[in-house]
């Protein structure tokens, strides 16, 4: 089923808000079209294509809400499906916080959609996969990959006369390269909006160079480090110190953003003056959706600007709360950097660790952000400017928090799951203990 | 929906526990009742025909409609409800020995036909690189059966007011006894689910799961530290039952904990008072401890540590670019003398056990389940695996563990239930700690972590007591073990009377690319392990 187009689904949403008899309604629309391909021990293993869209109509009476869905979308479908909504609601118990719908709002639109990735087809995707595999059966080595491809429409009509429409398409690749005899493993990913950006093949030579590079790693002792942080390194820790700038949990004393004797760090210097953090759905390398999913318009938002922390995000109730305008949370993350590549950062490192990925991230204490992980898929000992030899994988116990307060250097930032992210130096990085794992 | 905007609609509860959406809100009217049997064995008949129609050498259908229903509540406010459910079909195939998969919400006779023979031109696209051909274990049909989680009360029956209450009434008592916030939520799974295959079976199931969680906080405003507590709650393969108190299931203690029924009010007013403890209990001197767990706390390691690296799919490298691969290779299980615990170390896996998440009649691909040992006195006897891949292990019989968290997943190896055997010797928390001369004791799930082979692993708990000479002498906080699968369980030295056996278990455990999740138990008596290195977690930011 192709994606439905705009006047379409302008016209089936007007339809749902014209049936409803409530105070309020939302009627959301959501298509999805996507495929997979999975291989491993260089063969393929599973593909599929699912395609699904669904109606999901809220009605509200007074603070009551109630919700109906139906993936059929003749009229009397939706006027029944409108009916049941209206019939949840007055038996829903009462929201205190539940805030009327906004009136129509102006959208700008982002480039997030290309045919070239709607289209993909399974010869598409068994190409990629053995260009995939192809590198790595070359080299005697072994690869498990995965693409995955989807093209997606959301779009939003209530009864206040806001109307959106999102259609976007992505597709995301990576793949895991080892060595047969198990010592040595490299990594790789990639995600576009449009796939005639893609090539698995290009980007597998990437992770066979690291698997082959990392065979028979050394153990180095556990302790502090400067460190390089590829991308992928980086990105879950930071990915936590954005999405924790929530303002209620700030205000309420329980965030690391919060201050001894009440208040919050909003407006205090928290990382080092060289950080600087934003997001901005028109990026045209990361586009995203331009509004949150109650519709609010999402622009560029500066989260750190010189290490000061310039907004935090809320949630429309909570901003009535308190009398403030409602930042809507982070269409994506983007951190400034320079052009250094991440060559370029080994080659001024005198002893370092360069670190490929990090896995298996998670909350230790939120109270100072900090979390625990390992490293993953490529490690290396750096001496004198350059890689010497791999090493073991290390876990580490370390703060977003403390590693933004030892920079030493940001590079060119690249896209990592519709995010840009630059490679960094980083010191005293706190790894923990050893792990055996390859 | 994006999980980011879910996070923001379901509050910090929901944030805090990754919750997936699948599938789309539902009417609570009509839903819960089964759709009939009938008609989905003609649909999956017109689908098995177009499949053999377009080549294929194997087919199986997966009719489901799955309803999830979620409540969010936070102090006096019920912050948002949430009933989804998912309908469609899913179907497997293979075509000149190649796996594909397509699945769609299209029930007619034609689009049921069409997504059949989707799956067949995407296996046969697929053939053409496939190096290692699918062999299948012979499995017998079924005919037509069916099977239900034998649950007392369906929680999708309850009224939306009576399960807002009770949460609501648990967050009173919080605040009573000195929390300054309390998330909970109530989550509920129904899977409605038909399975067919050209092999003959015909499989109606109607699975059950539950799962309350609780998040209590207490704020020091003057030292901006704050501390929390959540629930002793577990997710269960149980009904509403789970949420009416009884005494035989409570286990009294410096701790009170829960089996297979859970005092949620009780628990929370318990909540507040240790949080409130926590924000002045000492911090741990890092070191060489012996740990006692309750399994409240050991189900996790027990999951991580044991149930993924014997993951068959793992060891042999279909998991490589995703989850990981595993130390327990194939090498250490044929030597037969891999010593992964010590002498008292059992490890079962057991897709039959009452209450537990992972217990259903058939798996997902119509495997009869069963119950089988993994580590047998110590020792590395087996692995998991499901009908494509038991050849590898020179079996003949799939060990029934297959599973798809939707119709739109394809279905793949997932973890049965996993648990450490519990002896009859008589043996009570108290005899145990009585036996520790520097240790802590640790309740409840906390911070987790562990390498992609299961080497690894840091843990930390909701509540530690340190012991002393063989008495706890209080609690103290910023604990986490860290430790090598192997060696922790080869430290293993006692472990209590099965009468202290208990339940914990995963409701959203992820693998899989696309991610899928799914539900498992695991089941422990209170263990003791022997001198393990504990570390301290305070920072400074």
């Amino acid at each position: 089923m192709s994606l439905i187009s705009r006047d379409d689904a302008r016209t089936l949403l007007s339809k749902v808000v014209g049936y409803s008899q409530a105070d309020h309604v939302v009627a959301n629309l959501t298509q999805n079209n996507g495929g997979n391909i999975r291989y491993a021990r260089n063969s393929v293993s599973t593909s599929g294509r699912t395609a699904n869209m669904t109606l999901a109509v809220s009605s509200t009476f007074g603070l009551k809400t109630g919700v109906a869905t139906i993936n059929e979308f003749d009229d009397d479908a939706i006027m029944r499906t409108v009916r049941r909504a209206e019939e949840l609601a007055r038996l829903a118990p009462e929201n205190p916080e539940w805030v009327v719908p906004m009136g129509p709002q102006d959208y700008g639109e982002t480039p997030a959609y290309f045919e070239s990735t709607a289209s993909i087809s399974p010869a598409f995707r068994t190409r990629a996969a053995r260009d995939g595999i192809e590198p790595s059966a070359e080299n005697g080595l072994v690869a498990a990959g995965f693409l995955q491809d989807n093209a997606s429409v959301q779009s939003t009509m209530n009864s206040a006369g806001m109307f959106n429409y999102y259609r976007s398409s992505n597709v995301s690749f990576s793949a895991t390269i080892r060595t047969p005899d198990g010592t040595g493993s490299g990594w790789v990913s990639r995600d576009f909006n449009d796939a005639n950006l893609m090539d698995t093949g290009e980007a597998s030579q990437i992770a066979v160079r690291k698997s082959m590079l990392s065979r028979e790693p050394r153990a180095l002792e556990p302790g502090r480090y400067t460190v390089i942080l590829e991308p992928a390194a980086s990105s879950g820790l930071v990915n936590n110190l954005v999405f924790g700038l929530n303002a209620r949990t700030a205000d309420e004393g329980r965030s690391f953003m919060a201050k001894p004797g009440g208040g919050t760090k909003l407006g205090d210097r928290i990382v080092d003056e060289r950080v600087n953090i934003y997001s901005d759905p028109y990026n045209s390398e990361v586009p995203a959706r331009a509004w949150s999913a109650d519709g609010r318009p999402r622009d560029r938002t500066n989260w750190i600007e010189n290490g000061v922390v310039k907004n935090l995000f809320y949630s429309r109730y909570w901003a009535q709360q308190k009398g403030v305008e409602a930042t809507p949370g982070p269409a994506n993350i983007i951190i400034e950097g320079g052009t250094a590549s991440t060559e370029d950062l080994i080659a001024s490192t005198r002893r370092g660790v360069l670190v490929t990925r990090t896995w298996y991230i998670r909350t230790v204490d939120p109270q100072t952000l900090l979390y625990t992980g390992l490293t993953r898929d490529g490690t290396f000992f750096i001496e004198d400017g350059e890689i010497k030899y791999s090493i073991k994988n290390f876990r580490f116990n370390e703060s977003p928090i403390i590693m933004l307060n030892n920079v030493e250097e940001f590079g060119r930032p690249q896209r990592i799951n519709g995010n840009l992210i630059p490679p960094m130096k980083i010191r005293d990085f706190s790894f923990t203990s050893l792990s055996d794992a390859v | 929906m994006e999980r980011r905007d879910f996070i923001k609609y379901g509050g910090m509860a929901a944030g805090a526990l990754s919750v997936p959406i699948v599938g789309h809100p539902f009417p609570l009217d009509g839903a819960i009742t089964p759709i009939p049997t009938a008609d989905k064995k003609r649909l999956a008949d017109i689908a098995l025909e177009a499949a053999r129609g377009a080549g294929a050498t194997y087919a199986d259908v997966r009719i489901g409609r799955y309803l999830n229903q979620q409540l969010f509540t936070r102090e006096d406010k019920v912050q948002n409800t949430v009933s989804t459910e998912s309908f469609g079909a899913g179907i497997r195939v293979i075509v000149r020995g190649t796996w594909g998969f397509a699945a769609s919400n299209d029930l007619t006779e034609d689009g049921i036909a069409r997504t059949a023979r989707e799956a067949a031109a995407i296996a046969l696209a697929n053939s053409a690189i496939q190096q290692e051909p699918v062999q299948l274990a012979p499995e017998p049909g079924h005919g037509e059966v069916s099977w239900r989680t034998p649950i007392q009360q369906n929680a999708f029956e309850i009224p939306m007011e009576e399960k807002a209450d009770l949460l609501l009434t648990a967050n009173a008592a919080a605040l009573e006894n000195g929390a300054n916030f309390v998330n909970s939520a109530l989550f509920m799974v129904n899977e409605q689910k038909y399975f067919a295959s050209s092999e003959g079976s015909y499989i109606d199931q109607d699975v059950h799961r539950i799962w309350p969680t609780m998040n209590v906080t207490v704020v020091d405003s003057n030292t901006g530290k704050f501390q929390s507590r959540n629930g002793l709650s577990d997710p269960m393969g149980l009904g509403w039952e789970y949420l009416v108190p009884s005494a035989d299931e409570t286990y009294d203690g410096v701790v009170t904990r829960y089996g297979k029924r859970y005092d949620i009010v009780a628990d929370a007013a318990a909540a507040a008072e240790q949080a409130r403890e926590m924000l002045s209990a000492p911090s741990v001197e890092a070191g060489q401890y012996d740990l006692v767990l309750d399994p409240s706390h050991l189900w996790l390691t027990i999951h991580e540590s044991v149930g993924h690296p014997l993951e068959l799919d793992r060891v042999l490298g279909y998991e490589a670019n995703y989850a990981g691969t595993s130390f327990a290779t194939m090498d250490k299980w044929e030597s037969g003398d891999f010593n992964y615990g010590s002498p008292l170390v059992n490890l079962v896996a057991d897709k039959t056990q009452r209450g537990s998440l992972g217990h259903v009649g058939y798996d997902d691909e119509g495997v009869r389940t069963k119950r089988w040992h993994l580590v047998k006195d110590g020792i590395l006897v087996n692995y998991q695996a499901i009908r494509d891949q038991v050849h590898m292990l020179g079996q003949t019989e799939s060990h029934g563990c297959c599973y798809a968290d939707n119709w739109s997943s394809v279905q793949f190896q997932r973890m049965p239930n996993v648990s450490l055997e519990a002896p009859s010797n008589g043996v009570s928390v108290e005899d145990m700690i009585s036996g520790v001369e520097k240790g802590i004791y640790i309740v409840g799930r906390g911070s987790y972590s562990i390498d992609q082979q299961r080497y690894n692993f840091q843990f930390g708990g909701q509540l530690y007591y340190e012991i002393r000479n063989g008495e706890i002498v209080g609690m103290v906080r910023d604990v986490a073990y860290q430790s090598n699968t192997q060696e922790f369980w080869n430290s293993c030295s006692q472990i209590c009377d099965v009468s202290d056996y208990r339940l914990g278990g995963s409701f959203f455990d992820g693998k899989g690319q696309p991610g899928q999740v799914s539900a498992v138990s695991h089941g422990c008596s209170t263990t003791r392990f022997d001198q393990v290195n504990v570390i301290n977690t305070a920072r400074n930011i």
